[in-house]
């Protein structure tokens, strides 16, 4: 069978829901930021994919800045979380209930 | 035919390590998972022709953000997993996997039923690279500073932000 853009945006869509399942259902905020970076690699998936289709480049283009962003979001989330455990000892979202003490 | 094996092989690969990722309760065990997902998806980047996006992929997210992770999951040093230990057969995992599943077939027939059709709006036309730009790299280099010169300088000045910011945000008040 051939193998179609299709076929890469169908593993895409279960790569994101995936990662929202892992948004959504863990408790550690260290797995829920890796479970934002699966996200945004199915997008990454999904756009090369269709670059190669449609023989432009824009999309592996577009691919570079969702990389550089997702490294600056991963960095800034990590100092968040490292300011906040100096605090407050824990790493369980449901227990990071309140903006200052 | 080859690329039907490597395709399904990946995918299973990708989607199973990303299952892992989201569902060990061992942090260290996750990141990993997660560098070896990572791995994997620049595979498929290399399967897709995109040479210069599957070394950005392997330098910049497995060997910048996954070290990262491991950084701070070391540094915060968790004596045992935090999370609420809850009854795995609860009636809310097997409705919320029922639901993703749901989700995920109706995906599917919306980009097999559209795939193939005329496109709704005309599709830009391929971009027109002068004749000694050969390559992948340097064809996305030549787009990078020509078309998208200001996103480029734009995403510097963002990765300049994020470091002062993460800098300021960690540093110890003294």
């Amino acid at each position: 069978m051939e193998i179609t853009p299709a076929h890469y945006t169908i593993l895409s869509a279960a790569l994101f829901i995936i990662g929202v399942i892992g948004v959504l259902v863990r408790r550690n905020i260290i797995i829920i930021f890796m479970s934002i970076e699966l996200i945004l690699n199915a997008v990454n998936i999904n756009l090369v994919a269709n670059a190669r289709q449609l023989e432009n480049l824009v999309g592996q283009v577009f691919v570079v800045f969702v990389i550089a962003v997702a490294a600056a979001e991963a960095a800034v989330g990590l100092g968040i979380l490292l300011a906040f455990f100096r605090n407050k000892e824990t790493v369980n979202i449901d227990e990071m209930n309140v903006m200052r003490w | 035919m080859a690329e039907a094996f490597v395709f399904y092989t990946l995918s299973g690969l990708i989607l199973g390590l990303a299952v892992a990722v989201i569902t060990t309760p061992n942090t260290v065990h996750s990141v990993l998972f997660l560098v070896m997902n990572f791995l994997c998806v620049a595979v498929i980047y290399v399967v897709l022709a995109a040479e210069f996006v599957a070394v950005i992929q392997v330098l910049v997210y497995a060997g910048g953000i996954v070290v990262l992770y491991l950084f701070v999951v070391m540094l915060v040093n968790l004596k045992g997993d935090p999370e609420a230990h809850q009854d795995p057969r609860r009636l809310g995992v097997v409705f919320g996997l029922a639901l993703a599943g749901a989700v995920l077939v109706e995906l599917a027939v919306i980009v097999v039923y559209s795939y193939g059709r005329e496109p709704s709006a005309p599709v830009r036309a391929v971009a027109e690279f002068p004749a000694e730009i050969q390559g992948n790299v340097a064809q996305v280099g030549w787009l990078l500073y020509t078309d998208y010169l200001i996103p480029f300088e734009l995403v510097s000045v963002l990765l300049l932000v994020a470091m002062v910011g993460a800098i300021v945000l960690a540093r110890r008040d003294s």
